[in-house]
């Protein structure tokens, strides 16, 4: 009976303990942190890559910055998690990182079973590079070939599909870190090193002698690009979402960070929106109303973060292509600041 | 709950803390009270953040088409195969790397165990570099050491082969090419023969140790076993016309190609290697451990009784010394084979890596797949030891 009595107690005091739990939103999360955390890669130039001193730099890490500026008004306030390929969902969902900007393909199931895509930040497709003296000039001559790439990706699916549909034997050898597929195709492991069109671009700077490769001609797929959010949180995909397009906007409007100061004065309604001066587009979604200032101000416009992370200029050499805003040729499309 | 409560002593008055009994009791209360807390918690908080991200728990995902190539499977499996395939695949490739590797760190830590106690000072020196050498250095580096050994300085396939040349035995960075063995109609006669023979060789043994204690009469079995294991069999294979028969590797335009001989792919051979040279230091200490705890006086009191060096060894040093060397023995089993799963890290497909990897990346079913993995972990261990504690029973000291 005093077992009953002591066992009926002892769970009062554990149920009562037991408040149903409400799931902060990551809004406040951010704020009480002082800081956005993000996943990124463990080191793709032009993406998110960390120099010596362990400042990292690159497309995803802008975006990563771009949404601390939005919050905090400050795009230092931006924390930085290396992740592999494989392990970057767990992270996500389990609530270790509040996004997740690490050259993500959007899909079906992902959207479905990991989290929600805000947007693109780099339309891509996946290529092959292989040793020039090999001798191969399309992939098609690729039968019985061993290929490199991540374990978890994208890659290593559209990889075993293409191979499929044109009925080619070929080995896979998929390593969890990017750093390995590069040393191991280097090594003679591997034929073919495959993954994203821009992944190429960046890992080729890593081998021996970039010189002795090439890059054929075919691309497999379609890889758009883009930052990551937990499933269940309107509010903070939107801030993810609407810092994304504050970027492209900003470059379709003409303002940059050179000039936005005098941006400012402007009396064309649509920078007076988009800058905060007039309306209050950014309390809607609970930032300052000078969210987008403080993006463009920091951070950039897309094309200048675009530039100086992947253009023509840098190391990996990319040409604008599909990422050119909308009315230049390209993709890049934002719904307006209204 | 009767049980617990036919303890209570039937006293008047019940509930009183200064009664040892009751509190004990109060105290198992407590403790079992935290624990189901603790397991009703971690469930709750996992369902609770489940449903706020819309997560469904469920074994469904088995049944999926995977989509993604595995580089070694020991099964049939292609892209269309399932996740539930996956799992086998990948559970296959850790128990034969674990397997092998427990057979080759036994062989190796034996032999440098006693040559660490050896008088000749090169062998024993070298045993005793080999042992602080490798004990020392982490696994994943070692792992990574075995890697670029083994592909670093092997040829590419296609600076040693033409296409269309036969493999007979080829060793390149795409790994170790061997023939494979295809057997034919009849094999099964001589593998049932081989099998009988070890049986009728253990019957033998058991019969002669019997005589032996009963009538101190030896008798060699020696060449009855050679017969009934190799002669017997071996006839049996040249009367069934050599029902077995080898297929060389094929070399294709940038490889072997598949389906053609037996390939060992470097990242299984690294992999091995690393984990059989870091067990195998561990397990030398236990044996030079295991047979240094067998006082001097055994061997002289065995020479007293006029039994040679053999005898003495293998009737009273090892059967003392197993007793030290069993149970820690397991533990280093058990090491190698969870150990197995750094294979990640170059690109070996064991389970870890093909199905708490990649299938948890693709599917997003953390909870289920690591309860899966866990579990599986969780039976080899405990089969391992089941098998050793029975091991150990066997070997150890039969007290008179
Ligand atoms: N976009 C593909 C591939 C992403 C991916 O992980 N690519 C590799 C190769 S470029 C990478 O980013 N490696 C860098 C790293 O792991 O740090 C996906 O989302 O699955």
């Amino acid at each position: 009976m005093n077992l009953l009595k002591i066992a009926a107690y002892t769970t009062a005091i554990v149920s009562a303990s037991f408040v149903a739990t409400s799931y902060a939103a990551t809004l406040d999360d951010v704020k009480a942190n002082g800081a956005v955390t993000c996943g990124v890669s463990q080191g793709l130039p032009g993406f998110s890559n960390p120099d010596d001193q362990g400042n990292w730099s690159g497309l995803d890490v802008d975006t990563c910055r771009a949404v601390a500026a939005a919050v905090f008004g400050d795009a230092t306030k931006a924390n930085f998690k290396p992740l592999s390929a494989k392990t970057r969902f767990t992270a996500l969902t389990s609530g270790e990182i509040d996004m997740l900007p690490r050259n993500t393909t959007e899909t079906l199931s992902r959207d479905a079973q990991h989290g929600n895509f805000p947007g693109v930040n780099y339309y891509d497709g996946q290529g092959f590079m292989v040793r020039k003296d090999l001798g191969v000039s399309s992939a098609k001559e690729l039968g019985g070939a061993a290929v490199c790439t991540n374990t978890g990706t994208t890659t290593e699916l559209n990889v075993a599909d293409y191979f499929r549909s044109l009925g080619l034997e070929y080995t896979v050898v998929a390593f969890e870190k990017a750093d390995e597929v590069v040393a191991a195709y280097d090594a003679g492991r591997c034929d073919v090193y495959t993954t994203d069109q821009s992944g190429i671009a960046a890992q080729r700077t890593k081998l021996a002698d970039p010189s002795a490769h090439v890059i054929l001609p075919e691309i497999i797929s379609k890889e758009p690009l883009g930052p990551m959010v937990r499933h269940g949180d309107d509010q903070w995909f939107d801030i993810v979402k609407w810092s994304l397009n504050c970027m492209v906007d900003a470059e379709e409007l003409g303002i940059s960070s050179a000039n936005i100061d005098e941006m400012k004065g402007s009396d064309n309604p649509g920078i007076q929106r988009i800058l905060g001066e007039s309306g209050d587009l950014g309390q809607l979604l609970g930032l300052p109303n000078e969210f987008c200032y403080s993006i463009v101000k920091q951070v950039g416009n897309y094309g200048e973060s675009f530039d100086r992370n992947v253009g023509p200029d840098t190391p990996l050499g990319l040409s604008r292509g599909l990422n050119a805003l909308w009315k230049d040729g390209g993709i890049m499309y934002a719904a307006p600041f209204r | 709950m009767a049980e617990v409560q036919s303890n209570v002593p039937p006293k008047k008055g019940g509930f009183s803390l200064s009664d040892t009994k009751t509190r004990g009791l109060i105290y198992q209360a407590l403790t079992i009270a935290m624990v189901v807390y603790g397991i009703w918690w971690i469930i709750d908080n996992a369902a609770n953040n489940m449903a706020a991200q819309n997560i469904k728990f469920g074994f469904g995902f088995l049944t999926t088409q995977s989509g993604f190539g595995i580089i070694q499977s020991l099964i049939d499996y292609n892209e269309s195969s399932s996740y539930g395939r996956v799992f086998f695949v990948g559970l296959l490739n850790t128990l034969i790397v674990a397997l092998i590797g427990c057979i080759l760190t036994t062989i190796i830590g034996f032999i440098v165990g006693v040559g660490r106690l050896s008088k000749n000072w090169l062998i024993n020196k070298i045993s005793t570099i080999y042992v602080e050498t490798l004990r020392n250095i982490p696994l994943l580096l070692q792992i990574f050491f075995w890697y670029n050994a083994v592909l670093k300085p092997l040829p590419g396939p296609r600076d040693v082969h033409d296409k269309g040349d036969q493999l007979w035995f080829s060793l390149s960075n795409n790994g170790l090419m061997i023939p494979k063995p295809i057997p034919e109609g009849g094999f099964w006669i001589v593998f049932t023969i081989f099998v009988l023979g070890i049986i009728g060789a253990i019957v033998i043994k058991k019969w002669a140790f019997n005589r032996q204690m009963a009538t101190g009469q030896q008798f060699k079995t020696i060449w009855t076993t050679l017969g009934l294991i190799i002669v017997l069999p071996l006839l049996a294979f040249v009367v069934m016309g050599s029902p077995l028969h080898f297929q060389p590797g094929e070399m294709g335009t940038f490889r072997p190609n598949a389906g053609f001989g037996l390939n060992v792919i470097p990242e299984f051979i690294a992999l091995l290697l690393a984990l059989v040279a870091y067990t195998s230091a561990f397990v030398a200490e236990i044996v030079r451990a295991g047979i240094q705890s067998v006082s001097h006086g055994q061997t002289e009191a065995s020479y007293a009784l006029g039994l040679r060096p053999g005898p003495t060894l293998k009737l009273i040093i090892i059967p003392q010394a197993m007793r030290v060397i069993v149970p820690p023995l397991t533990s280093q089993y058990l090491n190698l084979t969870k150990n197995s799963s750094l294979a990640v890290a170059i690109a070996y497909p064991d389970l870890v890596a093909v199905f708490t990897g990649t299938v948890l990346n693709q599917t997003g079913k953390a909870v289920e797949i690591i309860m899966m993995t866990m579990l599986v972990y969780l039976s080899i261990s405990l089969v391992t030891s089941t098998f050793m504690n029975w091991y150990n029973d066997r070997v150890k000291l039969v007290e008179r």
